[in-house]
């Protein structure tokens, strides 16, 4: 078969679709994952709790297939950086998975019983749920953006050399927390237009405006720390985006400074950046004002700021190794074949748009403010 | 490679795929059950059936959760503990997984929510299309899990390439439309739709032998067997077998479990009853019923089915021919360009897998003596006796919910499910079919070693570079949170059955809430 896009091309696409899956992941699961964090403290009365609840019930399984498809797509488009990356994070892919195990057993099972004792340790399950994973995950930009402990060998079985402890550094606990403060203001935008007037709203403003301003502290603070710290890889020697699949063929150096050489070749990639910084003072702006859709709209602009900085930055990079740059997986030596690629774009084409249009559908059904009356009244809410 | 990095991998590799499947067979066939029970609401109108679907629902709903949360781990145990696996054959595995993703757990996750909490925000016929719409998305996972299942059992449409040093797609419609596959998927959710059949029998009788919700359980039980038997004729008759000739690992399958130690003359006989014995190769106390093996497995009675020596054999002639392609490869990561080499891997490519076993035995198979070629040989022999005992149990199984169903589908006009002795018996079996299930997996997935990939990539070979206190630590911590999570789950289950479908009888609900209490439905 003849396939109409070179491979390079696919690749750059493929490139350009991880992002949008992942940015579609962090917008929408992550007014779950922040809701989720923030349960023990956004309602003090059962009653308040479950408004902020049932304000996702319907609609977290459907945002965690982002996640789900996330683990596919990897796999499906880069199988090295799925196979690399998921053994590697070996232990921290395990506190992540069964943090996000317990989060939809919390949602089903906490309205069982109306127990407090029940009820409290379920919304601590949901904490772990929203905190621990949103942690993690941004502990692990933070080491790929430093590189990771791995090296391949002549068949391209990978080693890693690292902990779970070594995963933790303060560089990457900065990038953890700055993810934990991003979610936690999404989050709290998306409880702002999904709650009735209330003391619940009240709450989510203020821990909004306060996760906002963090999110605006870490993320310019991060930048800094790339600008000026031992950070970046670089691609040396001719390098053939159409070749094989093999990061062998390819010579990677690690290159201080390197993390911003993208800005000065294409300066219109600053734009990630910016979106980041004005981002959560839009939602903070939103907040102040009360209006609900501009605070939600900063929070949104500003998660997709802050992730497309952190990918623009890498490009082709995708995960380098620290201690044998020579096995870093980029764009150009860790895709699947031509052929691969070209099939699950042509997949990705045809359902990606079914269904982002039935999610919206869905959405719209289930549209507008949960109050306290629908959750002493309604008898299918958690 | 260390063993026992490569035992616990396919120790928690097996817990957890076979725990997440405890929970997915009810899901699939409950689904469609609860598309039937709605249906009928619907065309009559009669709020029975509006209650009989919001309480098996409400059940559905407790399963289907951990069904999800412990999918979470499949996604991403590929990557986690098989990582020379993922990177061997991700170019093939990987697609049918992301379509997955994509194209049902979107489909069934997005509509449950909407299932669950839309009931008086949709008309009576939109609801039934997104009850409707939930079933086709968890029955289509099975599909595209089973294609990505089937093709490790028999791996079409790809070819190894040196320069990748992986397997790449050469032809996607045979991975599609891989007859292994098909086969695997029917069998699949037919099974699931006998779990689930047997589930609501089995409950709604429980109510029918303490005389309470009668009215439900009635109506259940007469979908129940219906669908029951329809499903039960459907996972006998169409049961996978019908791929087992196609590939030397599925003829090595079948001669295990059947414990044929040596080629019959056509059509072989099937054996009903036997010790088998693996060190000395033979059965004993066998009982064999003529020509029917034979049908079964050629749908002819001149089609030969081979036996383990024979097999054994032919994998020794197979391990020598992988060696010259070994070689190539090992010239070409020297010489990308090596022509010579190029030449002599193409001819010999198709058993490069077969080399790779020798590496259990021997670090280099150029290297390798006779005896270690033979030992690897014997290698590909699965264990006979676990095979031949699992086939039977989950086989006997089988036939025994179609003598299940054809009975209930008889009382269901005769005595309209009034006999307790037949009750009792409803009740007794709601463990069966999960344990002809689980046996089925371990029969599939034992019976393909010791391959990870028959013929491509042998399972030793295929772990992550892990240590074994990492994946102790998993083990364990696996372990511990499914057990208390199916220990709460059981005590729901268990809970919403003894409270009924509550919300029909008004006086039931507001008995023993004093004051305001909120009853949630879920």
């Amino acid at each position: 078969m003849e396939i109409p896009l070179d491979y390079e091309t696919l690749r750059v696409i493929w490139w350009g679709l991880m992002g949008t899956l992942l940015i579609g992941f962090a917008l929408t699961d992550g007014y779950d994952l922040g809701v989720a964090a923030l349960m023990p403290f956004i309602g003090k009365t059962d009653e308040e709790r479950r408004m902020a609840i049932n304000a996702i019930a319907p609609h977290w399984e459907g945002h965690q297939v982002w996640f789900i498809l996330g683990g596919g797509a990897i796999f499906a488009a880069w199988p090295f950086v799925y196979a690399v990356s998921f053994s590697g994070f070996y232990l921290a892919m395990f506190l992540v998975l069964s943090a996000l195990i317990l989060r939809p057993v919390a949602f089903k099972y906490r309205s069982k019983h109306s127990d407090a004792g029940w009820r409290n340790r379920w919304d601590w399950a949901l904490f772990i749920g929203g905190f621990v994973p949103a942690l993690v995950f941004g502990v692990a930009v933070g080491n790929v953006l430093q590189g990771a402990p791995f090296r391949l060998d002549s068949d391209l079985r990978s080693f890693y050399e690292g902990s779970l402890l070594g995963l933790f550094s303060p560089f990457a606990l900065m990038t953890g927390l700055l993810s934990v403060a991003m979610v936690v203001m999404h989050g709290a935008g998306f409880l702002s237009v999904k709650i009735e007037q209330g003391p619940v709203l009240d709450r989510a403003r203020r821990i909004g405006s306060v996760a906002a301003i963090a999110s605006v502290i870490l993320f310019a603070a991060g930048g800094l720390w790339v600008a000026n710290g031992a950070m970046g890889f670089r691609l040396e020697g001719a390098v053939d985006p159409n070749g094989p699949s093999n990061p062998l063929f390819i010579k990677t150096v690690a290159a201080p400074g390197a993390w911003l050489d993208n800005y000065g070749r294409y300066p219109w990639m600053v734009i990630a950046p910016v979106l980041g910084l004005v981002g959560p003072l839009v939602a903070l702006l939103g907040i102040r004002r009360r209006s609900h859709v501009l605070n939600l709209a900063g929070s949104s602009l500003a998660t997709v700021g802050i992730i497309a900085t952190v990918g623009l930055s890498m490009f082709p990079f995708i995960l380098p190794s620290s201690i044998n740059p020579q096995s870093s997986l980029t764009a150009w030596n860790a895709s699947s074949s031509h052929l691969t690629l070209w099939i699950m774009l042509i997949v990705t084409v045809i359902f990606l748009p079914l269904v982002l249009t039935y999610t919206a559908w869905v959405m719209k059904v289930l549209f507008g403010r949960i109050s306290l009356r629908d959750v002493r009244t309604n008898p299918d809410f958690y | 490679m260390d063993m026992a990095v490569v035992e616990l991998s396919r120790l928690q590799f097996a817990l957890t795929a076979m725990y997440h499947f405890l929970f997915v067979p009810l899901t699939l066939g409950l689904s469609f059950l609860l598309v039937i029970m709605e249906s009928i609401y619907v065309m009559t109108g009669r709020e029975i059936w509006r209650v009989i679907t919001r309480f098996w629902g409400k059940l559905f709903g407790i399963n289907f959760v951990l069904g999800v949360a412990t999918g979470i781990t499949m996604e991403f145990e590929f990557g986690t503990n098989w990582a020379y696996y993922s990177h061997y054959v991700g170019d093939i595995f990987g697609a049918p997984l992301a379509i997955e993703g994509l194209m049902a757990f979107f489909l069934e996750a997005t509509f449950v929510g909407l299932m669950f909490f839309g009931w008086d925000k949709l008309s009576k016929v939109a609801h039934l299309a997104v009850t409707f719409l939930v079933a086709l998305g968890s029955n289509l996972s099975a599909l595209w899990i089973l294609i990505a299942n089937g093709w490790m059992q028999n791996p079409v449409g790809a070819r190894f390439n040196p320069e990748t040093m992986r397997m790449e797609v050469t032809d996607f419609y045979s991975v599609l439309f891989n007859p292994v596959a098909q086969a695997k998927f029917v069998h699949t959710v037919s099974a699931g739709y006998v779990a689930a059949s047997v589930f609501v029998m089995g409950v709604s009788a429980y109510y029918l032998l303490k005389g309470k919700w009668t009215n439900v359980a009635r109506r259940s039980m007469m979908v129940a067997s219906a669908f029951g038997l329809a499903s039960s004729l459907s996972v006998v008759v169409l049961g996978d077998e019908s791929g087992y000739a196609l590939t030397d690992n599925q003829r090595m399958k079948l001669a295990a479990i059947e414990a044929m130690w040596h080629t019959e003359e056509a059509p072989a006989g099937l054996s009903i009853f036997g010790i088998p014995d693996m060190a000395a190769q033979e059965t004993r106390f066998e009982v064999k019923v003529p020509y029917v093996l034979g049908l079964i497995s050629t749908r002819s009675l001149t089609g030969e089915v081979m036996g383990i020596n024979e097999l054994v054999l032919k994998a020794d002639e197979r391990i020598r021919s992988g060696i010259v392609a070994y070689d190539a490869v090992e010239k070409l990561k020297v010489h990308r360009t090596d022509m010579a080499a190029r030449e002599q891997f193409e001819r010999h490519k198709a058993d490069l897998g077969y080399a790779m076993l020798l590496k259990r035995h021997v670090a280099d198979p150029r290297s390798a003596s006779d005896q270690q070629i033979l030992l690897a040989a014997k290698d590909t022999i699965p264990n006979v006796p676990v095979m031949f005992w699992l086939f039977r149990i989950m086989a006997g199984l089988g036939f025994f919910f179609i003598g299940f169903f054809a009975l209930a589908f008889y009382c269901a006009s005769a005595c309209k499910f009034s006999k307790p002795w037949f009750l009792k018996i409803a009740v007794a079996i709601i463990p069966l079919p999960w344990i002809a299930i689980e046996f089925g997996w371990m029969l599939a997935e034992i019976g393909r070693q010791p391959w990870a990939v028959e013929g491509v990539l042998p399972t030793f070979l295929a772990a992550s570079s892990l240590t074994v206190g990492q994946i102790w630590t998993t083990i364990i911590g696996f372990t511990l949170l499914y057990g208390t999570l199916a220990v709460i789950e059981v005590r729901l289950m268990i809970a919403t059955i003894r409270k009924g479908p509550v919300e029909h009888h008004e006086p039931e609900m507001s008995r023993g809430s004093a004051g305001y209490a909120p009853l949630p439905a879920e």
